[in-house]
């Protein structure tokens, strides 16, 4: 008998300990399927953040490091400059990558450094119980927007696609949801362009993923799913930003 | 025998950094230590095999050695005091994470932004730790180029040796001086095999994590003794010091960096007046040389530290001396150098 399915082999066998209906485990799910078409498990040097995914390095199989709140894409770079013949991903959250990350995001983005970037947007600092990021949409209430997010006092969402797309050095930029499994097959095809952009070495590449938290927005994994669906994305909108010719 | 050649102070560092096979720099400019991140991407950027990449903040640099030296290259970043606060975080890590790399700081007058003078009011941040949690850096403490060289060199080996980050503890004045230096040829030392946790793919192997927690609180004990077991042996076993005169000595200076170099001036000129003073220079800051100076505080009853701080590596020579000898402090802050003659003058009250 034909196998048709199984567990891709840049995952190990730990099961996720990620909550119900959160997205991450389809995301580390699509990253490993990714690194495995592609052959490159073992040339792959994997950066997990601060936050809910600083589990990653349990869940990938291929040699992880953990970096400080934000300064994934710095140590991604200090990897890359070491060793340019491997793959080397970050793999970020909101608070991580556009809060307390900024600097990093925006600097490596602009170098061109030759990495690929997975920021999980799911409007929401998880791991520490539900306070606001800095892509909480107007009016979500949080832990620390308890009236709902103010404009006047708390801005706006930042909007990192976009945002990084303006810069010259960037050579891959897409936003994708999880939401549904249309959405799911058109992520999957983003994030192998995302290591095909790096593997061909033409430079710096990221993949926005839309994703849920129901824990923090208090809602069951379905209506969870909805809620990105009727929220996020017509804040979010999906799509390519930004491609190199070849690769698109 | 190597060459002579006429170099700056943070200049003669960059070279013996590269000669000593770093080749990975990360840095931010600031005052007065630029000259070493100049001088390393007018060297590296021409390298094969090697980068320099110009952070964009202190926090990135040290975050970029951390990914580097996860790789198992020898990497450097360096600064001066204000930036060195900021790169705290990232050591922390490295020190958790138990990689090895190699840290300057050449010290200006603090705190805040402080002054572009020199400085040695960095020395409890760098020998106590200076981030978060138990953790020591080795720390190197130069008083001439010349040593800057040795110390840049022995730094990374003695990082490798016991993975664990290293620091030059140098200040704006010895980074600024210019001296002849001599970049001698040095012997192969064993070093450990980095083969068993580097990061580089896991081809033909079980995958490596470098992971600088654990959420088990008997486990991250486990790892805060592993860690602690490492400084005792370096307690043990690498400690150096400088020592002039301490035999008939009426006092003894403690004194590091570009102070004791100054401290030597003043004991020739005591020499001169018929006072006998000797000197005990700590080459290493971490670990401290308290052997020596206890030993010294049973024979000779007055100590005078000086520091370009108000007091800090006093306190560590009061813990050595334990309460044997009389500790007097001398210090200047701020940028200001303290002056041979400003020295003896101090010496002189305590010898009435």
């Amino acid at each position: 008998m034909k196998k048709v399915f199984e567990s891709p082999k840049s995952l190990t066998k730990d099961p996720f300990t990620y909550c119900p209906g959160c997205h991450h485990g389809i995301a580390h799910r699509l990253v490993a399927e990714a690194l495995d078409e592609f052959g490159v498990r073992e040339k792959t040097i994997g950066v997990c953040p601060v936050g809910c995914s600083v589990f990653a390095y349990v869940f990938f199989n291929c040699d992880m490091i953990c970096a400080a709140h934000g300064r994934a894409p710095a140590v991604a770079t200090g990897i890359k400059r070491a060793k340019p013949d491997s793959i080397v991903f970050t793999y970020q959250g909101d608070g991580d990558l556009a809060s307390i990350g900024t600097a990093e995001i925006v600097h490596t983005a602009n170098r061109g450094e030759n990495i690929t970037v997975i920021f999980i947007n799911n409007a929401i600092y998880g791991m520490t119980g539900g306070q606001m990021a800095p892509t909480t949409l107007v009016g979500q209430v949080t832990q620390t927007s308890p009236y709902g997010r103010d404009p006047k006092t708390m801005g706006y969402p930042i909007k990192v696609a976009e945002m990084l797309s303006t810069l010259k050095g960037v050579a891959y930029i897409s936003r994708v949801a999880l939401s549904k499994p249309a959405y799911i097959l058109k992520a999957k095809k983003a994030i192998r362009k995302a290591f095909q952009t790096q593997i061909e070495g033409k430079g710096f590449s990221l993949v926005e993923v839309l994703s849920t938290c129901p824990t923090n927005w208090g809602l069951s994994p379905i209506e969870a799913n909805k809620w990105l669906e009727e929220n996020m994305i017509p804040y979010y909108p999906l799509g390519e930003f930004k491609t190199p010719e070849e690769v698109s | 025998m190597g060459e002579k050649m006429l170099m700056k102070g943070n200049e003669a560092i960059g070279e013996a950094a590269i000669r000593a096979g770093c080749h990975f720099y990360f840095g931010y400019p600031i005052t007065p230590q630029t000259e070493l991140t100049a001088y390393m991407a007018k060297k590296l950027l021409k390298m094969k095999n090697a980068a320099f990449v110009q952070a964009e903040s202190e926090l990135a640099a040290i975050s970029m050695v951390y990914g580097a030296a996860a790789t198992g290259v020898r990497s450097m970043t360096s600064s001066s005091s204000p930036g060195i606060s900021l790169k705290q975080e990232g050591i922390s890590y490295i020190a958790c994470a138990e990689l090895p790399c190699v840290i300057v700081n050449m010290q200006r007058g603090g705190p805040g932004l402080g002054s572009i003078q020199p400085g040695q009011a960095d020395y409890f941040q760098a020998t106590k730790g200076g981030g978060h949690g138990d953790y020591h850096l080795i720390v190197l403490a130069p008083s001439s180029v010349q040593e800057l060289v040795d110390l840049t060199m022995d730094a990374f080996d003695l990082a490798d040796k016991y993975t664990n980050p290293a620091m030059i503890l140098g200040d704006g004045l010895i980074g600024q001086m210019m001296e002849a230096v001599e970049f001698k040829e040095r012997k192969k030392i064993d070093l450990p095999d980095k083969e068993g946790w580097i990061l580089t793919g896991c081809k033909g192997r079980e995958k490596n994590y470098i992971v600088p927690f654990n959420l088990d609180p008997y486990e991250m004990e486990k790892l805060n003794l592993k860690i602690q077991e490492k400084y005792n042996k370096l307690k043990e076993k690498e400690v150096r010091c400088e020592t002039v005169n301490l035999d008939n000595a009426d006092l003894i200076i403690v004194a590091y960096g570009i102070v004791a170099r100054i401290a030597k001036t003043v004991i020739n000129n005591a020499k001169k007046v018929g006072i006998n003073i000797g000197l005990i220079r700590p080459i290493t800051l971490f670990p401290f040389p308290e052997k020596i100076i206890a030993e010294t505080s049973e024979k000779v009853n007055k100590f005078l530290v000086v520091e370009m701080s108000m007091g800090q590596m006093l306190e560590d020579v009061k813990l050595a001396v334990n309460g044997k000898a009389e500790v007097n402090f001398y210090g200047r802050v701020g940028g200001v150098i303290p002056t041979q003659s400003e020295i003896l003058t101090e010496i002189k009250k305590y010898l009435k």
